[in-house]
């Protein structure tokens, strides 16, 4: 790779949300966080601690009340909704808990979708793509269906091929197991460990299940919008 | 195919019986909106025609627009004159033959001599006044359509009696006259004449059927007390609408007031622009109303599709191309809505010119229906643009979306 390792993929810097309104809601409150390049990370921790609202933050969705999210050292405050847009479609890729596919296109049409958008490909070359990453993740007798003919995993599955579509270094998923049964989740959960482990992708994964978190390189566990815990449940493979 | 047109299209294409409403109402709109355009102006064509057959282009009347200036007011710079009473001046056009060729050397049309003179026509114990007309029967084909307007009688049976006259047809229905009528045509000057009519005409315009006596000029002449008397001259030109700068020239060469045909209607024109703008508003909103149908079908899509928009934003969609979506959609409800409103619009267009209207004194006529491509273009025009603007209202605040909202809530 020809990226500097010591600078850290993603890094939240005292960062703050706060939801205004007549009773202002902190959301996350001055959390620090480097995620450095092919790490797989699980936040965790109960319900409205602020792990979703955090990935939020570091996927750019939203947009921190102090403190500022970096990306590859960047800082990502003073981007404009075009920039910061332009960084989603290059840098990041989303998972959500529900597969949140459109519903009127196909398979293959939603996976080309942010290639589409990001628009650096022939329409052939982002077709080869799709189907490529569809039949690596075992779909590819399910290009030409819609996502309501597919099973809920398989809609997963192709949640997770078009958060890939533009080879973006950085997945970040919302409790991407959350909404599957036991045998679903293990296999969404096999391909995010392959990215990591064989396509050397950084994944940031927030999820409630704690056997699954545990199976992750390190966990982050919020209380109340802070961290309470940060800690590697395997030695990463280059740091130590 | 472009990602926001396929994105669109796809939307549109998805709620086909929801979009088939919108199209519908469009087109309706479209149509009505051309069928209304070319019936307005195609009757006003009509009636401007008619306007321009019935009466000169060009009319010199022995009358000017100044009176002569008093040579006090030619040497001072001011002066003001007290109880001067004009000098008589004798009335007709000076030389009117030599004016009539000098005009004929130039004037793309031809030119006729009349002589005007207000009468009481009298008959059956009713009086009604009227202006004579004295024309040359051989040269009035040239400047007018009389002879195409005669209902009884030809032209030149003027010839065939002493003071023969030929009445307007509303005229002759006031006080009861016919073709071989023997009428009493008097003066205010006391001149009085038995006249026998000879023919009816009918021109279209009511203030000239019910008002307008024609006989020859030496008739007019009698009645004017003037031999030789000549005080109109008449002009019909090559092209009408040139009628206002032929007139200009006129008066500036002979001293003559000249009016054109413009000038002489130019309260029934005025009332025309009237009419036009009464007309462009209500088709302005008919074509408003229908776009009303696209903000509510492109506010339901975008309702509907708000947890998509979410996605697409979080994906790296920009505000402006999701905002570019959905008013390419209102685009193309419009544009589709446009083109099958031109088709309604045509057909409709198609039927009322079949519609004949019959009356005795007139031959079939028909709903007088002006097919413009102008029409077809200001229609799709205000559809395309009403459409993109209800578009662009309900596709601002879908882009304004905030991704997390929507995700938090479908979670």
């Amino acid at each position: 790779m020809s990226e500097n390792d010591a600078t850290p993929l993603i890094e939240a810097r005292k960062v703050t949300r706060i939801l205004s309104g007549i009773v202002p809601t902190t959301l996350v409150h001055d959390i620090d966080l480097v995620v450095p390049a092919h790490e797989f990370l699980a936040i965790t921790g109960p319900s409205g601690s602020g792990k979703s609202s955090l990935l939020y933050l570091l996927g750019l969705l939203d947009l921190p009340t102090s403190g500022e999210v970096l990306i590859r050292g960047r800082s990502t405050a003073h981007m404009s909704e075009e920039e910061r847009a332009r960084t989603r479609l290059e840098t990041l890729g989303f998972v959500f808990q529900f597969h949140f596919l459109l519903p009127e296109f196909s398979v293959q049409e939603n996976v080309m979708l942010p290639m589409r958008a990001l628009g650096n490909l022939s329409i052939d070359a982002m077709r080869e793509r799709a189907n490529g990453l569809l039949g690596a993740l075992g779909l590819g007798d399910h290009i030409s269906k819609h996502p309501d003919q597919l099973s809920g995993g398989q809609r997963q599955r192709v949640a997770v091929a078009r958060a890939l579509a533009n080879d973006p270094p950085l997945i970040l998923a919302d409790e991407p197991t959350g909404s599957l049964d036991s045998k679903a989740s293990e296999q969404v959960f096999v391909i995010l460990r392959e990215l990591v482990d064989v396509y050397e992708k950084t994944v940031i994964a927030v999820t409630h299940d704690l056997p699954l978190a545990t199976r992750m390189d390190r966990r982050v566990e919020l209380m109340d919008g802070t961290i309470i815990t940060d800690q590697w449940t395997s030695a990463p493979a280059e740091a130590g | 195919m472009n990602l926001v047109f396929g994105i669109a299209l796809t939307h549109v294409r998805a709620r086909a019986r929801q979009t088939l409403v919108a199209v519908a109402g469009v087109a309706t709109g479209v149509g009505f909106s051309i069928m209304m355009a070319a019936l307005l102006q195609g009757s006003q064509q009509d009636f401007i025609r008619r306007l321009v057959n019935a009466m000169p282009h060009v009319t010199v009347s022995d009358e000017r627009r100044k009176p002569t200036p008093q040579p006090g007011e030619a040497f001072y710079d001011s002066a003001e004159i007290h109880g001067l009473t004009p000098k008589a001046r004798r009335r007709g056009i000076k030389n009117p033959l030599a004016t009539m060729a000098s005009l004929e050397g130039w004037v793309p049309g031809a030119v006729a001599p009349s002589v005007k003179v207000q009468a009481i026509l009298r008959y059956a114990s009713r009086d009604v006044g009227a202006s004579v007309i004295g024309i040359e029967p051989r040269r009035e084909p040239k400047v007018s359509d009389l002879p195409k307007q005669m209902r009884q009688g030809t032209l030149p049976a003027l010839y065939r009696s002493t003071n023969a006259m030929i009445l307007g047809d509303g005229l002759a229905a006031k006080i009861g006259a016919r073709v071989g009528s023997n009428i009493t045509v008097q003066t205010s000057e006391g001149v009085r004449i038995n006249a026998q009519v000879v023919g009816l005409f009918h021109s279209g315009v009511r203030s000239v059927d019910d008002g307008t006596v024609y006989t020859l000029a030496k008739t007019a002449q009698i009645l004017a007390q003037q031999i030789g008397l000549v005080n109109e001259l008449r002009l019909r030109l090559g092209e009408a609408m040139a009628a206002p700068q032929a007139a200009a020239r006129i008066e500036r060469e002979t001293g003559y007031k000249s009016v054109a045909w413009q000038e002489a209607s130019e309260d029934l024109l005025n009332a025309f622009v009237i009419r036009n703008a009464i007309m462009y508003t209500v088709v302005g909103a008919i074509l408003l109303v229908a776009s009303f149908g696209t903000y509510n079908i492109i506010s339901t899509i975008t309702h509907e599709k708000a947890r998509d928009i979410a996605i697409m934003k979080s994906l790296g969609f920009t505000e402006r191309r999701v905002r570019a979506i959905f008013v390419v959609e209102a685009g193309l409800i419009g544009l589709i809505g446009a083109l099958i409103g031109f088709a309604l619009g045509y057909g409709l267009c198609a039927a009322l010119g079949t519609i004949t209207f019959k009356n005795p004194f007139t031959d079939v006529t028909r709903l007088p229906i002006t097919y413009s491509p102008i029409h077809y273009a200001m229609a799709a025009a205000v559809a395309i643009v009403s459409s993109l603007a209800a578009g662009y209202l309900p596709a601002r605040k879908a882009a304004r979306v905030h991704p997390v909202d929507i995700i938090r809530g479908a979670a």
